[in-house]
């Protein structure tokens, strides 16, 4: 009996999706219950995944029946169960927040679209080809493109559009790669890629190395580094600050399949590439990680100021995949799981003080629930900004500490460090003028004007959920918490995705090997 | 108790201010009470075995893999600061109840107050520094929200964001600090760390380290030049100040070079940074502090002072003056924190906190008079009382050492500093309590209830106590905690007032006189002062500080400033820049193809996709023109896979043409003519020459690929190999796209689905704002054909429809082994539907369409996926196709696979697609009264209404 839980994650969005457009279209309610089951359902099934990776199996999935590396593979091992997993964690308190909120009836099919991100976004974690790789790309980006633009309104079509064409460059450029890859190599799965590009002769180096580096680049504009991270700071500020939380897991797909690809077929040791990644790579995501923070504290909405400090947190992490070695490795995961939270949480947050009191960081009369809402802005933006006691500062100790033995450890620390204080201090002036500088009546700000043609000509909103709204929220930083006190056993697990990560062979044997069978 | 209970308790305690403030103030100050009494209760329970000199510690792994373990321990250094954490806690606890008012949100308050707490007693109980460094970081928060409590006061919020930024900057370089020592002592467990001297002090990263743990402890406990965040933190609530600034939080940094003291100190380097930079501030914040007319900025400055004098004793790196600088801090802690509540009497009952505005309150305050007049004596360091005997050991070592080759230096400001200390404390007695009763208060002041008078009293108390009884109230403290703080033998020494007449008890008298004689000029050195030029820290900081927000938004603001085409041109340099590095820092072999002589035909399409696209160069302001050429090169490339013997894709390029062009035809409908010019000719010249630097790379790359062979033999032959007997199709590529890989094709459509759903969505938002008003009332940039259905279009496309159809369904039933397929097959009939639309009118087309275009999308997505679970129950996995070979008579023998549901579903989706599209896009064209449902369905015995017509409709019907 095969075992289909693996294409499950991938499924079950793609069957409830379509089911709501042609069935329930009508009927928000209905849409809404079926969408949250099937989003636990979704975590559910990636823990079931975790649970079945723990002791170390690597399972494959070999779709159509057709022998790797003829058809296509999905792969199980632990990196890409914990991503399917962390994908569920973070999608049903967004989407309770979501329908909490009532967001998700500002606009049409927003729970097939977040259905169908969903299906992208597991399925780019799951594959083992690597065109089977740009095919979810592709889902997540048209999915993602429709879900930012939900609602409408000018500024966010706006923002739409270059997200769109931005992106579509990267698509372009991921086939440029494949293409390179495929001429060179003639193969697409990753497992036989890994093979292939060990043996390849000397003479295929400089091509080889062209589509390594392009494929690079394509994840890096999906990981949103500088300086390919433009398409990021308007999107993410102008998409309903829900849909941005949910985006928190988009640009971690490029961060794994950096992750993925660097250690599977570019690996750090392999001579025929060597110098292409980590060399530039480093450098960049110190750079991504400055600018992210100098974007905190330079932010006047809050939309913008969640999404710069989004960018300076997949810097942090990019830090720690771009050191390439097991230990740095095993910081990157815990820390990926760290931000995809954090950053989901503060885009929450940021959006109940935009509903209540619009987007800019200006000081106006204290909005309801104000006090509730400081704690939790306190709470996300020291998660945010790596300060204890939350998994921030872990993750960032646990980066610095892999930092060490390389060569560059003073100037990684002191990027580290002196972006967190910028950081705190930008988080803190912010907060200052949104929850405290609210009650002080001598110095109160009046909002600029609105752009009429940005608002839709709303129709009354019926209450919100605020309770379900608010549950989201604390269910993220319920997991932050777990995260850090449960870092120990947290880390014991990182380290073992680490370690399956620097033994290729394990994952080629899997595919290439007996199968799943 | 356990060590782990003690630190938690006051986190635990959190929760229940918060809580019971609703059941009243009182409930809400004894939760706060009772947490911090048990903890001291447990604490104390190990105060005998601590001064017995045992260690008592704690363990439990929390993050092993790095190092970061919960472990605390309890030495005499811990037992004393957690003492006079959790002691005067509850001190100022209860005063904290009778000083707010009853606007102020107490529960708050105790909540931030035990969240500090906790956090200092963490620090001081850590035996792990990366732990102490959580703690040390909580403190930096919690005070950050205390200084800003009264969210009101714009003094409050600044002062709190500034204490944030100096002492979080400082903590973040401990980290680093931390981090280096960690790594040379091998474990970040103090125990360890603090047993590796040799190792740390060898260590070419001592320095380094040792002036990043200095940063953090210099900012955490104000010394110069990071002090003046410590005055500015006094617009927090008196209580707070009391707290953290005298007693607590910055005694943080003082605590922090007494634990690293046995490892750090008694190098030439401690010894400079540390004694210097603390000498600096003893005299900078006395004197300052002389000058200060705001009873809390006078405290604060003395203060400053204060942790000044305590840093420069632990900088001398002597074991005495180790034990005198754990002595005096448990005597400024007692001391500065009575009087900062006597501050805060005078505050809440006078309402004013000016010294010019106060004076004379001995008559109407007695008791606050004697409780102020203990505590600031002692601080000016006279006999008998607790501050002088810290003083004298001071003095008696600043004798001792010497300074850069002098023995003068240090007596001597030392001594200056002394007097201006004894200064300062003359004129808080004098100017407040003293000389004759003012009229002129803001308020009537008279001695507080019991609530407020009784913690300060208590304090008062101990201040005479451990002044005339040292030896046996603190002595065995002071004794433990030296012994842990030098972690060592100590000298011989005994806490006692009379040494004998020795040069530090002339200096001290001396002082004592001097500081009489400033208070007597005071008024004439004020003038002075007034009238000196000053740096104003905090103008400096906070104009530093704007500045840099200003050139953070400045910066961030102009590099994402929105503009796409920029954006893009940095990524085309940025990926041919490092493609060009990957492509020449390899090698590469020679060609292993030969180059094929081109015929006339390759040469054709070559000229016309050139020429297309260099005029589309050139024209393609005019959209329309542009929209044509697009065509061209669209068509040259299907026809190039059909020379190439690609039916199949010449088919799907071809038909992916028409549909898309027609599609945009609709969108330009909405669009002006032409784009406007928007960037000069230089940045064009730049953008063209970057574009063609991209264009020539590509075909410089695809040229590299297309003169080699694989490498490796390629998937492909298996394909070819395995079509017809695994796949059950002889068209190859229609198994790849259906079976080999299925999965594609599924994410494909669903690509399609959504890209149709996106659409309708945008057209939806767009038509539900004012944009709908624009659309409604827009004319036409073009001329409008008088004929909207003429009627051979009308006829043609009528008989073509089931024309079409049959060939998608001829196309689609093939598709397997011949070319053709479900897109295609899909494509087609869209294509038939998209005739009807066209030639009829949406409203006519519409009126005969009776499935939702959401549906069609869904139902082929749902067809696709369930065909793919159908091999579930095959026991094979997903997208397994299965097929056999029937016969009917009078057929002949056909063959039936499960691909072909797969292909109904691709099908489906497409033909839901293009038509949701369509439908969504004409949408925007609606306006009313064009839309008829009898496009051409002419009969004459029908009687339409004629109010819903336009000219057009009408010139049909007259027809």
């Amino acid at each position: 009996m095969i075992d289909h839980w693996i294409v499950a994650p991938v499924v079950l969005p793609a069957i409830l999706a379509p089911f709501i457009i042609m069935v329930i279209r009508f009927h928000l309610d209905l849409q809404r219950i079926f969408s949250i089951a099937g989003t636990a359902a979704l975590l559910v099934i990636g823990l079931v995944l975790l649970v079945q990776v723990s002791d170390g199996t690597i399972k494959t999935y070999e779709l159509g029946n057709w022998p790797a590396p003829f058809g296509i593979v999905l792969v199980l091992d632990r990196l890409s169960a914990l991503m399917v997993a962390l994908t569920g964690a973070l999608a049903l308190p967004v989407l309770l927040y979501a329908v909490g909120s009532g967001w998700d009836r500002r606009g049409r099919h927003f729970h097939a679209l977040f259905q169908f991100q969903l299906m992208g976004v597991t399925g780019a974690f799951l594959t083992g080809d690597a065109f089977n790789l740009f095919v979810f790309f592709e889902v997540l980006l048209i999915a993602s493109y429709g879900l930012m633009t939900h609602g409408g309104g000018k500024l966010r079509l706006k923002a739409g559009v270059q997200y769109v064409v931005y992106n579509l460059l990267g698509s372009t450029l991921f086939l440029f790669a494949l293409g390179t890859i495929y001429a060179v190599t003639g193969t697409l799965n990753m497992a036989d890629l890994a093979q292939r590009v060990a043996e390849l002769p000397a003479d295929d180096s400089a091509l080889i190395r062209v589509g390594a580096v392009l494929l690079l680049l394509v994840f890096a504009i999906k990981a949103a580094v500088l300086p390919l991270h433009f398409w990021l700071p308007d999107s993410y500020a102008n998409a309903p600050l829900p849909v941005a939380a949910l985006f928190a897991i988009m640009t971690k797909v490029g961060a794994y399949a950096i992750l993925r690809m660097y250690t599977l077929v570019f690996d750090p040791d392999l001579e025929l590439t060597a110098g292409l990644v980590g060399d530039w790579l480093l450098p960049a995501a110190l750079l991504t990680l400055a600018a992210g923070s100098v974007g905190v504290l330079g932010a006047h909405r809050i939309g913008r100021l969640m999404a710069f400090a989004a960018i300076a947190s997949t810097g942090t992490l990019l830090i720690a995949i771009s050191l390439f070695t097991q230990q740095a490795s095993a910081a990157a995961v815990y820390y990926i799981v760290h931000s995809t939270l954090a950053t989901g949480a503060v885009f929450l947050i940021a959006d109940m003080v935009m509903e209540r009191r619009g987007g800019q960081i200006i000081a106006q009369p204290p909005m309801p629930q104000t006090g509730l809402i400081a704690s939790l802005y306190f709470a996300g933006a020291i998660a945010m900004a790596g300060m204890p006691p939350l998994s921030g500062f872990v993750g960032k100790l646990l980066v610095m500490d892999a930092a060490r033995d390389g060569g560059d450890y003073a100037l990684v620390w002191s990027v580290i460090l002196a972006s967190s204080l910028i950081a705190i201090v930008g988080f803190a002036r912010a907060g200052s003028v949104l929850f405290w500088q609210s009650h002080d009546r001598d110095h109160l700000e009046e909002p600029e004007e609105p752009d009429e043609d940005d608002e839709p000509v709303a129709e009354p909103a019926p209450e919100p959920n605020s309770a379900l709204a608010f549950s989201g929220v604390f269910l993220l930083l319920a997991a932050l918490i777990a995260l850090t006190v449960l870092a120990g056993p947290a880390m014991r697990f990182a380290e073992a995705t680490a370690a399956q990560l620097f033994t290729p062979a394990e994952y080629i044997g899997a595919v290439l090997g007996e199968g799943s069978e | 108790m356990s060590l782990f209970l003690i630190v938690a308790l006051p986190f635990l305690g959190v929760v229940f201010p918060a809580l019971l403030v609703r059941a009243g103030r009182d409930a809400s100050a004894s939760a706060a009470g009772t947490a911090t009494l048990l903890a001291l209760i447990g604490l104390l329970l190990h105060a005998p075995a601590v001064l017995r000199g045992e260690v008592i510690t704690a363990r439990i792994d929390w993050l092993p893999n790095l190092g970061l373990n919960a472990n605390f321990f309890l030495d005499g250094l811990g037992l004393l600061f957690a003492g006079l954490i959790l002691g005067i806690g509850l001190l100022i606890i209860l005063y904290a109840r009778y000083y707010l008012s009853r606007e102020d949100p107490m529960g708050q308050f105790y909540a931030y107050l035990l969240l500090f707490q906790g956090a200092m007693v963490g620090i001081v109980l850590s035996d792990n520094i990366l732990l102490l460094l959580v703690f040390w970081e909580l403190t930096s928060l919690s005070s950050f929200l205390l200084i800003g409590y009264w969210k009101h006061l714009p003094e409050g919020r600044q002062g709190a964001r500034m204490a944030l930024a100096v002492t979080g900057s400082g903590g973040l370089a401990m980290i680093g600090g931390m981090l280096i020592l960690g790594s040379i002592a091998g474990s970040y467990d103090l125990t360890e760390i603090l047993r590796n001297k040799e190792a740390i002090q060898a260590s070419p990263l001592y320095l380094p380290a040792l002036i990043l743990i200095l940063l953090g402890c210099f900012t955490k406990s104000a010394q110069f030049p990071f002090h003046f965040w410590l005055p500015h933190a006094m617009a927090a609530p008196t209580p707070v100040s009391a707290y953290l600034h005298s007693a607590t939080m910055v005694k943080a940094g003082l605590f922090m070079m007494a634990r690293v003291w046995p490892v750090l100190a008694g190098t030439p380097e401690w010894f400079y940074i540390v004694a210097t930079t603390g000498l600096a501030t003893m005299l900078i914040g006395a004197v300052i502090a002389l000058f200060k007319d705001d009873l809390k900025a006078l405290l604060a400055f003395s203060t400053v002072s204060n942790l000044g004098l305590i840093t420069m004793l632990l900088g001398f790196g002597t074991k005495m003056a180790a034990i005198a600088a754990v002595f005096h801090i448990i005597n400024h802690a007692v001391y500065k924190a009575a009087l900062f509540m006597t501050a805060g009497i005078v505050d809440h009952e006078a309402h004013t906190r000016d010294i010019k505005r106060l004076g004379g309150l001995r008559h109407l305050m007695p008791l606050t008079f004697t409780i102020a007049t203990i505590a600031a004596l002692s601080m000016a360091g006279l006999p008998t009382l607790n501050g002088f005997l810290s003083k004298e050991m001071m003095l008696a070592e600043a004798l001792d050492t010497t300074w850069n080759g002098s023995r003068l230096v240090l007596p001597a400001i030392a001594g200056l500093a002394a007097a201006f200390t004894a200064a300062y404390s003359f004129r808080y007695i004098a100017h407040v309590f003293l000389g004759p009763k003012r009229h002129d208060y803001p308020a009537s002041p008279h001695d507080p209830g019991p609530g407020l008078w009784l913690a300060p009293m208590f304090l008062a108390v101990l201040v005479v106590a451990i002044g005339l009884f040292s030896q046996a109230l603190v002595g065995p403290l002071v004794k433990a905690a030296s012994y842990a703080v030098t972690g060592g033998d100590l000298p011989e020494f005994k806490l006692k007032i009379w040494h004998g007449f020795n040069t530090a008890l002339f200096l001290s008298f001396g002082a004592l006189l001097t500081g009489l004689a400033l208070l007597r000029l005071h008024g004439g050195l004020e003038r002075g002062w007034n009238a000196m030029p000053r740096p104003e820290a905090k103008t400096i900081f906070d104009a530093l500080l704007r500045w840099i927000a200003e050139l953070s938004r400045t910066v961030t603001d102009r590099l994402h400033d929105g503009a796409i085409s920029r954006y893009a041109m940095i990524f085309v340099v940025f990926t041919l820049l490092l493609a060009g590095y990957g492509y020449f820092s390899g090698t590469i072999g020679l060609p292993t193809r030969d180059v094929q002589d081109a015929p006339i035909l390759p040469i054709i399409a070559w000229f016309c996709l050139i020429a297309a696209t260099a005029l589309l160069t050139f024209l393609h302001r005019n959209r329309q023109l542009a929209l044509v050429l697009i065509g061209v090169v669209g068509l040259t490339v299907s026809m190039s896979f059909n020379y190439l013997s690609a039916p199949d894709l010449a088919m799907t390029q071809i038909s992916v043409e028409v549909v898309t062009i027609i599609l945009l035809l609709l969108c330009l409908n909405f669009l002006p003519k032409g784009t406007p010019v928007d960037s000069s000719l230089g940045i064009r010249v730049r953008d063209g020459v970057i574009a063609g630097a991209a264009g020539l790379g590509t075909a410089g790359l695809v040229y590299a690929l297309m003169v080699r062979d694989f490498a490796f033999p390629t998937i492909s032959e298996y394909h070819l190999a395995n079509s017809k007997t695994g796949g059950g199709g002889t068209n190859v590529v229609n198994v790849i796209l259906v079976d080999f890989r299925g999965f594609d094709t599924f994410g494909e459509i669903i690509v399609l689905g959504i890209a149709a759903l996106v659409i309708f969505s945008l057209t939806e938002a767009l038509l539900s704002t004012r944009v709908r008003a624009y659309l409604l009332n827009r004319k036409p940039d073009w001329p409008q054909s008088g004929d909207a259905h003429p009627l051979m279009m009308v006829v043609a496309t009528r008989v073509m429809m089931p024309i079409a159809l049959m060939v998608a369904t001829y196309i689609f039933l093939r598709g397997h082994n011949l070319p053709g397929g479900g897109f295609i097959a899909g494509l087609i009939a869209s294509i038939a539907y998209v005739m009807q639309y066209m030639a009829s009118g949406f409203g006519w087309a519409a009126e005969r369409q009776h499935f939702y275009y959401h549906g069609i999308i869904g139902s082929g997505v749902l067809i696709a996926a369930i065909t793919g679970i159908g091999a579930w129950f095959n026991g094979v996995p997903f997208l397994t196709s299965d097929f056999g070979y029937f016969q009917i008579p009078p057929l002949e023998e056909f063959e039936l696979a499960t691909a072909m549901f797969f292909d109904l579903g691709v099908f489906l989706a497409v033909v839901g697609a293009v038509l949701l599209a369509l439908e969504s896009l004409s949408r925007l064209a609606w306006q009313p009264g064009m839309v008829t449902e009898h496009a051409m369905d002419i009969n004459p015995a029908r009687d339409d209404p004629p109010e819903a017509e336009d000219p057009a409709q009408t010139a049909v019907k007259e027809d």
